[in-house]
């Protein structure tokens, strides 16, 4: 049973000039299940980690207070779980069930109970595999089950979970939210972020609503905050359940190919597998988790060497290198002419800032610094980065981070455009913004070929799919 | 000297060990090449190499900025290219945490209060004469000190001084640019965006 | 290729010792023949590593694999001295303008290739049957190693195979973007130095973020730590550590009964 209690509470990072949350005074009691809503960037992923006990007096300037049972969380760690935005980063040990265990011993369990604990905490999230099992050998849905098994091993009063369904397929993400359903004690207090609220809802009886300049913005019962204040949230980018977005599909007949997949594969992590991508064509691969839809992405993108098959693109892609596969081409030539983005953006940054993240690949294609600037400052505008423009790539929030991997892809206009998972952790406005992009893009005579999770995504904009089985 | 700032934080123990996991297998790969290519090259000449062997030992300690960072950085850096398979196998059991300790006496002397770039060369260029030193007696005795050992163990002290020395200086503070050291003191002197 | 798995029959019976007694046995083991100069101890010491390799599940084929980078060092070795012996006494081999190679030249070199071979094997032998998790746990528990550092440099240890996948995303995001070093050799070397830097960032990142994942889980909380995983030092265990000195010994003894021992130092 642990309660929270939040005055006036800001937290500023190190290195930045404005706060990433501000002037919060929230009561959770024991007990409450709450989904924590905010667009992009508002702070959550930052509460949380105050909650947790998790911003280091060095790392940034504190305002107001944060108590949990009336203690400073750092004193009070003992009591809270917490599963973050990124499993992987947080798996300590080679094995899983050591993994688990982990915790307990560090909590001074005695060892004969360790054993019995960790096996209750694994099979209440449903992990399918022997406690044996190296952690190098989970996919992505995996690793967040057996984090969220690492976390409830604890028996944590207070249980904060951050985006757990982000990048697993919809069966997945169902079992996991099954998953924390079947594991909460009726005394557990719970903290959810979470941007897709429909999923959400069936593990809450609170919505909190974060405003991005500070404080809160709304606060109640679900039903009641969407009914007062749909409209204006769902403008300021919350996805408030039962309102479709129009979707945008092609005005014009598909053009001439751009790209044939034949027999493409890679052994083991993708079957050979069929594919022709056209010119004014949206088309988003579908499949499982682990089915090597992030594989095929590279392959097509000219990143990775085919391990079966061949990619060929046509010479209304590659001109005069039509006849050499995409990987043997030279680095500038394939970004002009193929963006790739990746599925975790922060693979996909080489540079310290966001500005000159975004300059990179004009600059290596060689247009001139004038117009560099005019397309980066465009991107920065359109997807509300022109603030973080000095930043670190790599201190952004989660969605930021997302955002700009797929401005980077756009900045040098490729003909052909291959995005792994570019929605999700998105909130509805940079969703319909991205949403708008990609149809303005293929329409203007560009392919876009998106893997995705994301129904809604597929049902908006996806002309053709493509689905990939379970290998 | 009070207690606190002298403990080690969780992330000080886990960045000086991914620094020696990531020294480890540079040290691995660095094996390679200077008992492979480098093989061309004779000793002493070669030993304008050696100052690698030694840059976790000045780089743990400015960045961790806590006593022992040196020491324990390069130590386990060592054991990870033996656990590895290194080209020098066990032996660098003693030999990593000998030139460890030398690099180590440098920061200690100053009370581990001066993280500047007279002491970093001080520190290079100890752990690298306690290198050469045990390498001349250990590995290459029966060689000429005229011809061998003299220019074998000051090649290596220069050569320590420049790589381990200035390039650790020199790459703290690259990192530091990047924004990873946010969380300790070398990364603390950066502009607000 | 770089593995950190064990690579020996995890049911051998010296493999199933506990990991500080074989580390201890393969310390005590080495450093006796540091010592020497001479061939014959070492060659001796080789002979015994080799015998006992079956005890310890591993196939001589698995040591090559894992052992081959030693042989790199050992002709490093031969050369230095075959280039810089100061005593060049006994017979004349090869008399080539400044390359005069004796039968001295030879023994002190053959010496010092069987040494570094007889010191390094029981390092191989040792990490070939060991699980690092075991290691850590053991020494914790039986050589009283502080368990933060333990622990901290265990979780960073298993970064290791995670490099290299690193190393090929970075090159995959930079080619991506237009950043590629053509055919020129110093664009190769600037670009295999900002791909180096880039992955030591990355690693950094990263371990930032597990210390964070291992505080939030209550590391380092002050409250004394209890063990799930037991390791116990055995009597079997402790005959190890003391087999292992009485070969190094009779090795060093028989060398001296054949007059062939050379002190290092003296
Ligand atoms: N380590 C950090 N250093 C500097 N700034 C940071 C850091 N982490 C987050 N920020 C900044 O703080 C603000 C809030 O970030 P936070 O991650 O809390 O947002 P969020 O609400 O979780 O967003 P998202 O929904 O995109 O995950 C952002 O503007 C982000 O750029
Ligand atoms: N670098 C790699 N080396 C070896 N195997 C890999 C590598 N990357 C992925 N795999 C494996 O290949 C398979 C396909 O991976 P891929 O990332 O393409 O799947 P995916 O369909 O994109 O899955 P998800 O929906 O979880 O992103 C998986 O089983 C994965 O574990
Ligand atoms: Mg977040
Ligand atoms: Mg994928």
């Amino acid at each position: 049973m642990s309660g929270v209690e939040l005055r006036g509470f800001g937290w500023r990072h190190a290195g930045r000039k404005r706060w990433a949350v501000r002037g919060v005074d929230l009561r959770v009691e024991a007990g409450e299940r709450v989904l924590l809503l905010g667009p992009s960037g508002a702070g959550k992923s930052t509460l949380l980690a105050a909650l947790a006990g998790l911003l280091p007096e060095d790392s940034g300037e504190q305002e107001g207070t944060v108590e949990v049972d009336g203690l400073d969380p750092r004193k009070a760690r003992e009591r809270v779980g917490i599963v973050f935005q990124d499993p992987e980063t947080q798996l300590v040990m080679a094995r899983c069930g050591d993994d688990v265990a982990f915790g307990l011993e560090n909590r001074g369990v005695p060892a004969d109970e360790i054993w019995p604990r960790v096996d209750e905490a694994l099979r209440r999230v449903g992990f399918p595999y022997h406690r044996d099992r190296p952690t190098a050998a989970l996919s992505g849905g995996e690793q967040q089950r057996l984090a969220l098994a690492g976390a409830l091993a604890l028996r944590p009063t207070l249980l904060l979970l951050d985006e757990p369904t982000a990048n697993l397929d919809p069966a997945g993400a169902t079992l996991v939210r099954r998953a924390v359903a079947d594991a909460l004690d009726a005394d557990t207090t719970l903290i959810l972020v979470e941007h897709r609220v429909a999923e959400a809802l069936p593990l809450v009886d609170r919505v909190v609503v974060l405003e991005p300049g500070g404080g809160v913005r709304a606060d109640g019962p679900p039903a009641a905050v969407f009914a007062a204040h749909g409209d204006a949230l769902a403008a300021d980018g919350v996805w408030v359940p039962g309102r479709v977005v129009p979707p945008r599909h092609a005005t014009a007949p598909a053009g001439e190919p751009l790209i044939t997949a034949d027999r493409l594969g890679l052994p083991p992590r993708l079957a050979p597998t069929e594919l022709s991508v056209r010119a004014g064509e949206a088309l988003a691969v579908l499949g499982p988790n682990g089915a090597g839809k992030s594989t095929l992405a590279l392959l097509l993108g000219g990143l990775l060497r085919p391990g079966t098959g061949t990619a060929t693109a046509t010479a209304a892609l590659a001109g005069r290198d039509a006849g050499t596969p995409p990987h043997r081409w030279r680095a500038p030539a394939l970004a002009g002419r193929i963006g790739s983005v990746f599925q975790d953006p922060e693979h996909q940054f080489v540079t310290g800032t966001v500005f000159d993240e975004l300059a990179l690949g004009p600059r290596r294609t060689g247009r001139s610094e004038a117009t560099v600037k005019t397309t980066v400052d465009a991107l920065l505008e359109r997807l509300r980065l022109a603030k973080l423009a000095g930043a670190n790539p790599y201190t952004l929030s989660g969605g930021e981070a997302r955002r700009l991997s797929v401005a980077t892809a756009l900045a040098t206009a490729p003909r052909l455009l291959i995005c792994d998972e570019p929605t999700f952790g998105q909130d509805r406005r940079t969703w319909r913004e991205l949403v708008d992009l990609f149809a303005e893009l293929r329409d203007a005579g560009h392919g876009v070929v998106t893997v995705t999770h994301d129904p809604d995504f597929v049902a908006a904009l996806a002309d053709r799919t493509v689905t990939l089985e379970h290998r | 000297m009070d207690n606190t700032a002298n403990r080690w934080r969780t992330i000080d123990i886990v960045i000086a060990s991914v620094l020696g996991v990531a020294f480890g297998v540079i040290f691995w790969a660095w094996g390679l090449l200077w008992n492979g290519p480098a093989d061309a090259i004779p000793l002493p000449g070669r030993a304008v190499l050696y100052g690698v062997w030694l840059v976790p030992a000045v780089l743990g300690a400015l960045i961790i900025r806590k006593p022992g960072a040196a020491f324990y950085t390069l130590t386990f850096a060592a054991l990870v290219s033996v656990a590895l398979g290194s080209s020098w196998g066990w032996t660098l059991v003693v030999q990593g945490p000998l030139e460890a300790a030398a690099a180590e006496l440098a920061f200690a002397v100053f009370g581990y209060r001066n993280y500047r770039l007279p002491v970093a060369l001080l520190a290079a260029t100890l752990a690298g004469l306690a290198a050469s030193i045990y390498d001349v007696f250990i590995w290459y005795p029966g060689t000429a000190w005229g011809s061998f050992r003299l220019p074998y163990i000051l090649i290596t002290a220069v050569s320590s001084l420049v790589v381990a020395g200035l390039g650790s200086v020199a790459l703290t503070r690259a990192l530091a640019g990047t924004g990873v050291l946010d969380r300790f003191p070398a990364g603390r002197e950066r502009a607000a965006v | 290729m770089i593995t950190i798995e064990p690579v020996a029959a995890p049911g051998a019976p010296l493999a199933r010792r506990n990991p500080v007694a074989k580390l201890a046995a393969a310390l005590v083991f080495s450093f006796a023949l540091i010592a020497t100069l001479d061939p014959v101890a070492p060659a001796l010491a080789i002979v015994v590593e080799l015998a006992v390799l079956p005890l310890f599940g591993i196939r001589y084929r698995v040591l090559a694999r894992r052992a081959w980078p030693l042989l790199a060092s050992a002709a490093g070795i031969l050369l230095t001295l075959v280039l810089f012996a100061a005593d060049r006494s006994g017979r004349v081999l090869v008399d080539a303008g400044p390359i005069l190679v004796t039968s001295g030249v030879l023994v002190t070199a053959l010496g010092l290739v069987l040494r570094l071979l007889a010191v390094a094997l029981p390092g191989v032998i040792v990490f070939a049957t060991t699980d690092p998790t075991d290691l850590a746990d053991a020494l914790i528990q039986n050589a009283k190693a502080p368990a933060r550092f333990a622990i901290g440099a265990l979780a960073a240890f298993r970064l290791v195979p995670l490099l290299g996948q690193e190393w090929q995303m970075i090159s995959m995001a930079r080619r991506a973007r237009g950043v590629d070093a053509g055919r020129n050799p110093l664009a190769k070397l600037r670009l295999f130095v900002s791909t180096a830097f880039a992955l030591l960032v990355g690693a950094i990142r990263r371990g930032t973020r597990l210390a964070v994942a291992m505080d939030a889980r209550g590391f380092d909380a002050g409250i004394p730590r209890t063990v799930a995983r037991r390791q116990r030092f055995t009597t079997a265990d402790g005959l190890l550590v003391v087999g292992a000195a009485v070969l190094a010994g009779a090795a060093l003894a028989v060398s001296i009964v054949l007059g062939t021992f050379r002190p290092l130092l003296g």
